[in-house]
């Protein structure tokens, strides 16, 4: 039995061994060597300089920082919520039992899949001011539509509504959800009397609460890492109304040769992402319920 | 009765109306890349394209390397599977059916490193890639993956759970390896699942923007993404041939879509409902 546990053993680490190395060449070292950089000045050229924390200290005054942080939350924020609400809704409607239903389906999670630069170039088309469709449909109700991708105003909710095109993913994850929760629940609400807007408020929303958690902490991290849209669409602007804080950072290291300065923004993006992780967790003990019965 | 029927027909409504506009950009697309100049800058826009203009592909592709982009694409893509598959299921193997000492350790911290930014390793790498001359090469792009893929191991460590032990067991008594009992028992079990991360590899390559900008520099080796975006800051106003181009990335991912859809929906399902 030693000699079955010796083989296990040595099976195991063989396996895993790629993995384990990955983790040390492609993770752990190059994590290490940033969170230097982050305490030096480094521009490539010269050799990286320890200035401690004086590039954190420099963003946190940076007016082009706070403006990417500012967009970034906006961004995130109104990203997060808009795709929960349109992605539970949607599943809800896809859940019933209709005849055909499976084509409606594919059609909501089709343009979840199609390459994020080929949509960028759609949307630009799409939300044109003078030429776009978004404009003309909005003409219809009599509104008059701004100009979209070239008004600071109205940059960011572009971006946003762009993303609801995107909650297929979510769709289908919120579906699973869905047809996890057994029908007897709904049958003996209505028995009880139950109208759709208390078996959504008492059983369909607890039950899926574990689902939106899921959704939520996957849709936020996404938020935080938007880079594609603003690079392909705007490059930042108008009036940096677009640039995000992965944008910057990607200005920063590679646009400026500020290594020093982009190696800290990853940092502090870090610490953001796992704080909000964390806080999420906590608030989640009040509204996520995991347990049945 | 009356009331059900109300019920169905408002379902049905609400959903065409969606639908309607969920396809509106591809719709768009597609037409647009099939007007004339004078089709597009008009208001209000028209729905359709009319006369078709099927030339504007052929124009399109004059413009751009077309199949130079794609092939270099599809390159990375191979290389990234090849890598994939030879080391995520290798891991999570590993991790879910052998018994060693650490094993838990080891995959809870390949796991952990998911919640980090690819921004905080992005410069190192982009440093030692550099200083190892590997700049403008495909290989930053597909190397990692080669030593196991931390979204991967997960997807597929979830599937080697769901099969009963007894099929180790079993192979044991008759003497088996525990290699032999990976590479002719489990790979072959989980076939459906290495479909779904075949999928997932694809779309991610595909879609890969940032990769290929901070590591390709030469037009010749510029993959899909890269090349439509160059294209777009040349032809900007020219939008029936970008649209064409963008038409022609998109339309292997929805073949892809079509064919495999269900091991898609499996794969999407499997990583976000036991995560």
């Amino acid at each position: 039995m030693s000699s079955f546990k010796k083989v296990q053993t040595t099976a195991g680490i063989i396996c895993a061994l790629p993995s384990i190395l990955g983790f040390f060449i492609f993770v752990l070292g190059p994590a290490i060597a940033s969170a230097y950089f982050s305490f030096t000045r480094y521009t490539v050229i010269e050799q990286p300089e320890f200035i401690g924390l004086e590039n954190y200290r420099s963003l946190i005054f940076e007016d082009l920082f706070k403006v990417s942080f500012y967009n970034t939350i906006y961004l995130t924020s109104l990203g997060v919520l808009s795709t929960i609400i349109t992605a539970l809704a949607l599943a809800i409607l896809l859940n019933q039992k209709l005849k055909g239903i499976s084509i409606y389906r594919t059609v909501f999670f089709v343009p979840s899949i199609t390459p994020l630069v080929a949509n960028a170039v759609i949307w630009t088309l799409f939300l044109n001011g003078k030429y776009g469709l978004i404009n003309y449909v909005l003409s219809w109700f009599g509104i008059n539509g701004p100009a979209w991708l070239a008004d600071p105003r109205w940059a960011k909710p572009a971006l946003i509504m762009m993303g609801i095109w995107g909650v297929g993913q979510s769709i289908v994850i919120y579906l699973a959800g869905l047809q996890g929760i057994p029908l007897e629940f709904y049958e003996a609400a209505e028995v009880d009397g139950a109208g759709i807007i208390a078996r959504f408020r008492y059983i369909t929303w607890p039950l899926l609460s574990p689902t939106t958690f899921f959704i939520l902490i996957t849709s936020t991290i996404n938020h935080f890492q938007m880079f594609v849209q603003p690079y392909v669409m705007t490059q930042g602007g108008p009036a940096d109304a677009t640039m995000t804080y992965v944008y910057l950072l990607y200005n920063k290291a590679f646009g400026w040769f500020k290594m020093g300065e982009a190696c800290a923004m990853a940092w502090m993006l870090f610490i953001l992402v796992i704080t909000l992780t964390m806080l999420q967790f906590y608030f989640s003990k009040k509204w996520v319920h995991y347990e049945l019965f | 009765m009356f009331r059900r029927n109300l019920l169905f027909f408002l379902a049905y409504f609400i959903a065409s109306i969606l639908a309607f506009f969920f396809l509106l950009p591809l719709w768009w697309m597609v037409s647009t890349s099939l007007k004339t100049s004078d089709q597009i800058f008009i208001f209000p826009p028209t729905w359709y394209p009319n006369p078709i203009r099927f030339s504007n592909y052929g124009e399109a592709l004059s413009k751009i390397n077309f199949f130079r982009h794609f092939s270099n694409t599809l390159y990375v893509t191979l290389m990234t599977l090849i890598g994939v598959f030879f080391s995520a299921p290798l891991a999570a193997y590993s991790f879910s059916r052998l018994k060693w000492r650490g094993r838990d350790f080891w995959f809870f911290t390949i796991l952990s490193t998911m919640m980090l930014p690819p921004q905080v390793t992005m410069i190192p790498l982009y440093m030692i890639f550099s200083r190892i001359g590997w700049i403008d090469s495909f290989k930053p792009l597909y190397i990692r993956f080669y030593f196991g893929p931390p979204y991967f191991i997960f997807l597929l460590r979830q599937y080697f759970l769901t099969i009963p032990s007894s099929f180790d067991d079993a192979a044991y008594i008759d003497g088996c390896s525990p290699y032999r009992v990976y590479w002719s028992i489990m790979l072959p079990l989980v076939k459906p699942a290495l479909i779904t991360v075949a999928i997932f590899v694809f779309l991610n390559t595909w879609n890969d923007f940032i990769n290929p900008l901070l590591y390709l520099h030469s037009p010749n080796l510029y993959t899909l993404a890269i090349a439509l975006n160059i294209f777009k800051g040349q032809y900007e106003v020219d939008w029936s041939y970008l649209m064409a181009i963008s038409t022609l990335m998109t339309t292997p991912v929805l073949l892809i879509f079509f064919l495999l859809q269900r091991y898609f929906i499996r794969g999407i399902v499997l990583s976000g409902i036991k995560g």
